[in-house]
């Protein structure tokens, strides 16, 4: 595939073919638990969505540059958690500063961000791959809005549940769980429309 | 320390307090890793490994850590301990390193290990703490081993690779795919609180 391609490429296979949430179950904590109500699982989706894409070429950059170079790899799990909580942290004093109503919509979730394995898997993920700068940042974009539309798709579902008989033993994470197996099982439909190494 | 106190400690992460059914914690890597027997028992006993120790670790230095910036402490713990596993995995099983691939790395940010550590760690003492980190470790890890047994057995008809099931046995390509892990965990949850909540009080 063509250099240009192959970024695009891995953003769509990002959302549908290998979904975050779906295929590696990754962030399934925060999912399960957040996911009873559609606003705030939107307000905690596109608050990963923008950690996400950020933190991956944050991560990029210090990987290439400053772990390669000293042959420091095996410390990337420290130095990867410490630019995501810094970068949280961060994030969270900025928008308390100067946007009030941003701060009191997605403020509350930035710290569960820390420590959502979605956050951290996909930098490690962009290791594993080697993906280059600009491939790594649509990986991490793609995958955040993967992560977007599974929650959405998942809130809207329970939202529905709130009145159906459920037996009492499956009732919570359980239902979820089995919604989101045929979520995944839906989304096993678009398998072989992006084929990337 | 009262032997009582020991024994509860023991038991509750085996039952009622289970991590992974009553808790809901660490689902992560309960589903990716278990399409097969031998990733699990590699993944548990890290999972073990971590847990007993960061707990012990965060226990020993309660005192003198100020509560500010304990998150960043207890993450600073818990990392070096998985880096520990990355590199012996990385160098005796390179084989088996490669396809946990990121997972051993996610073994950081796994709700259990930080989880308790917060809720137990914090207040109790090294020993205990120790014993509690252990027990929670294997109330996780047998959880695993029971879904990774049918979705490897049902999946593939083997069972740590060794064909089982003869030939007759039609494997459900299903178990295998993430689907699978998402089923029998649910599965897995409705049986086990069916069995132990059923005053049907719970929550």
């Amino acid at each position: 595939m063509s250099e240009f391609l192959f970024p695009l490429a891995v953003f769509f296979a990002a959302i549908f073919t290998n979904n975050i949430l779906l295929t590696n179950y990754l962030g399934m904590c925060s999912f399960l638990s957040v996911s009873k109500e559609l606003e705030t699982s939107a307000g905690l989706g596109i608050a990963v969505t923008f950690v996400l894409a950020v933190t991956t070429a944050i991560n990029w950059v210090v990987y290439h540059f400053l772990l390669v170079p000293f042959q420091l790899e095996y410390l990337r799990f420290i130095v990867f958690i410490i630019v995501i909580a810094a970068f949280v942290q961060l994030i969270e004093m900025v928008i308390e500063r100067y946007s009030e109503g941003l701060y009191f919509a997605l403020g509350i979730f930035l710290p569960l961000i820390t420590v959502n394995c979605a956050i951290l898997g996909v930098s490690l993920f962009m290791v594993i791959r080697e993906y280059s700068f600009i491939t790594s940042f649509f990986f991490g974009l793609g995958s955040g809005l993967g992560w977007l539309l599974a929650i959405l798709a998942m809130a809207g579902i329970r939202q529905r549940l709130r009145t159906a008989k459920i037996p009492p033993g499956l009732e919570g994470a359980g239902i979820a769980l089995v919604i989101a197996g045929f979520m995944a099982m839906a989304f096993m439909g678009f398998t072989g429309m992006i084929n990337i190494s | 320390m009262a032997p009582g106190m020991v024994k509860k400690t023991f038991l509750a992460p085996l039952g009622k307090d289970n991590p992974v059914f009553a808790q809901i914690l660490g689902i992560c890597s309960t589903l990716a890793v278990t399409n097969k027997l031998d990733n699990t028992v590699v993944m548990s006993l890290g999972v073990i490994f971590t847990l007993a120790l960061s707990s012990w670790t965060i226990s020993l230095l309660r005192k003198a850590i100020p509560s500010r910036i304990r998150m960043m402490v207890e993450t600073m713990v818990i990392a070096t301990y998985v880096i520990i596993v990355d590199i012996v995995l990385k160098a005796f099983y390179p084989d088996m390193w490669r396809q946990l691939g990121p997972y051993v790395g996610l073994i950081i940010t796994n709700c259990i290990v930080m989880g308790r550590i917060e809720a137990f760690a914090m207040q109790n003492k090294p020993s205990l703490s120790l014993i509690d980190g252990f027990a929670s470790g294997i109330g996780y890890a047998y959880v695993l081993l029971v879904i990774a047994f049918f979705r490897e057995l049902l999946g593939t008809g083997t069972l740590f690779g060794f064909q089982i099931l003869g030939s007759w046995w039609t494997g459900w390509a299903i178990m295998v795919m993430p689907p699978g892990g998402f089923f029998m965990l649910a599965i897995f949850m409705w049986i086990a609180r069916e069995a132990f909540f059923k005053e049907g009080s719970n929550e």
